[in-house]
């Protein structure tokens, strides 16, 4: 059932209408936690995402042979099995990153987003659109992350993706952005205190922006799909 | 010209924004006089610096909303605002830290929440709160009084030291900087010194620190002139000046040697200023007689703790901002009794 338009809806839906994080506010505790730099968020996002996809998946599988009685049970204890799987992953891969984010990958487990998803959509959806969502999902929690992480590094510290190598190797050196020793950042921000004013302005922002989009949509009238695509027709031709 | 006539009660109008801030200001202004006798220019540069970026940072923000500018500017909240926050930090704090403070207060936890009536939180604490938890170093790097410095800072010596943060030729930091009373007595207490040890510091004057006590004292006086001119009630700033008073005096009776007389808690770092110009901020403090009460007894009781046994020398502003946070639940439960109504909630 999933045509090219479908997964535009759940990468839409994911990435922005429906984020995790800025959105439906979910995950909050590890998106406050371990935003401390872009390269933490980014690992804890990716983390995150994979839980999220094979999740999903599973619980998508399952979705008929699990009684409704049982299904939260069910869902957390595959969620966990997931979790595991990934701690001792990251702990075995990168381990250094692992010693930065510590107890937050265990806690995946009690991500309000992952279950949320679990029993919103992959509990009710085919496997290929239950993946589609969970890496949609995931993605848009990753990169909440990793723009909170970043801003506040860059406003704490005036570094970027310092000590990136620890999850992308080597090559991601030159990635690290850096304003200097001598850079008085805010300590505020790598605080505990900023990460509740930065992801308030982070929904801030995007809420300003939703409403530009819809002010700018009213002004241009709405037009219904068959229009446009006739319209873009008639520039085709 | 036309001659307005008004009919009897003919009473000054007190309710008035712009009135009221005008008599916090005036209200300030032996403090403000305290401050530049004791600890030179940078009291004053620091305090028209604030102004020109709180003015200028609120014009921005109004135009940007669409608000208009005048009344807003004209109310001198914002002038208030930054003169609260200039006294508070240091006279040599860096310009651009009292740019960011103002940004902060005027930006974020103003206008972001609605301009003046709706912020939840005491705009110039908040950037003081802000300021020291990012950059502490600056912002607790004090001056020594004027009698026991060694060198005072001439006028262009404390401008050159707060625009481009160069010191005077031959001096460094440790030569023209000291601990304030409040920090010397806790970081001795913390060597287990006993008071009267520590009090043979030339720093020590009859109660409080030398210089400070006096600074005290005229905000002291202040506060007497806004209660007098009914700016404020006497409700926050008794409680919060009682409940201090009443815990430090127990601990001072208990144990005289490690814990300071209550005179040199109430005459030492921002505890007056706090008490009758902060505390009483209209629009974030507690609102009924009651509460007001309770507001200022909390607010007293945190500063006395914090000093004690917390993480930093004084508190005034984390206590302010605390009850800040609480004001509304406190204003909740004392509503006043309606006339005619029962007792009990319906």
């Amino acid at each position: 059932m999933a045509t090219p338009s479908d997964w535009k809806q759940l990468f839409a839906d994911g990435l922005w209408n429906n984020n995790q994080a800025l959105v439906a506010l979910l995950g909050l505790c590890p998106l406050l936690a371990t935003t401390t730099s872009a390269t933490n968020g980014l690992g804890m996002g990716l983390a995150t995402t994979a839980v999220l996809v094979l999740s999903n998946v599973t619980i998508s599988l399952i979705r008929n042979l699990v009684r409704p009685e049982v299904r939260l049970p069910v869902f957390v204890l595959v969620i966990a099995s997931f979790v595991t799987a990934v701690e001792l992953a990251v702990q075995a891969y990168f381990y250094e990153l692992y010693l930065v984010l510590g107890l937050f990958i265990p806690l995946i487990v009690t991500n309000c987003a992952i279950i949320g998803r679990a029993e919103a959509f992959a509990s009710k959806h085919g496997v290929k659109p239950a993946l589609l969502d969970g890496l949609a999902m995931g993605l848009g929690f990753t990169l909440a992350l990793m723009v909170l992480g970043g801003l506040r590094e860059f406003a704490g510290q005036g570094t970027l993706f310092h000590q990136a190598h620890l999850l992308l190797g080597d090559a991601a050196r030159g990635l690290s952005l850096s304003l200097g020793e001598d850079f008085q950042g805010a300590l505020i921000a790598i605080l505990p205190p900023g990460a509740f004013i930065g992801l308030g302005l982070l929904i801030a922002l995007k809420n300003v922006i939703d409403k530009r989009l819809a002010a700018r949509a009213s002004a241009q009238g709405i037009k219904t799909n068959r229009e446009v695509e006739q319209s873009t027709a008639a520039t085709a031709l | 010209m036309s001659i307005s006539i008004a009919s009897s009660p003919h009473v000054a109008r007190v309710n008035r924004v712009d009135r009221v801030m005008l008599q916090v200001l005036a209200g300030l202004a032996p403090g403000v006089l305290a401050l530049t006798v004791f600890f030179g220019w940078g009291v004053l540069i620091n305090i028209a610096l604030a102004v020109v970026f709180a003015v200028l940072i609120e014009t921005a923000f109004l135009l940007a909303r669409r608000r208009p500018v005048l009344p807003a500017i004209g109310d001198l909240s914002a002038v208030v605002t930054a003169v609260l926050f200039a006294i508070s930090v240091p006279p040599a704090l860096p310009w651009w830290l009292t740019l960011l403070g103002m940004l902060f207060a005027i930006a974020l936890v103003k206008q972001l929440y609605g301009g003046l009536g709706y912020n939840p939180f005491n705009p110039a604490m908040a950037a003081y709160v802000f300021l020291l938890v990012s950059w502490p170093v600056p912002m607790t790097t004090w001056l020594p009084p004027a009698m026991l410095a060694e060198h005072a800072l001439s006028f262009g010596e404390s401008l050159q030291l707060i625009v481009s943060g160069a010191l005077p030729t031959g001096l460094d930091w440790d030569a023209i900087s000291a601990a304030t009373p409040l920090d010397a007595m806790r970081t001795q207490l913390d060597e287990h010194l006993s008071i009267e040890v520590i009090r043979q510091s030339p720093l020590w004057g009859l109660v409080g620190g030398r210089g400070w006590e006096w600074v005290g004292v005229a905000f002291l006086l202040g506060g007497l002139y806004l209660l007098w001119r009914r700016t404020i009630t006497w409700h926050i700033p008794l409680a919060m000046l009682a409940s201090l008073g009443a815990l430090a005096t127990l601990f001072w009776a208990i144990d005289p040697q490690s814990h300071p007389s209550p005179f040199f808690h109430l005459f030492s770092g921002a505890a007056m200023l706090g008490a009758f110009f902060i505390a009483t901020d209209p629009v974030t403090a507690s609102t009924t007689r009651r509460g007001q009460l309770i507001y200022g007894a909390i607010i007293g009781a945190t500063v006395f703790v914090i000093r004690t046994w917390g993480g930093y020398p004084d508190a005034v502003a984390f206590a302010v901002l605390l009850m800040n946070i609480a004001a509304p639940t406190i204003d909740y439960y004392t509503q006043p009794r309606a006339f005619g109504h029962s007792r009990g909630r319906t």
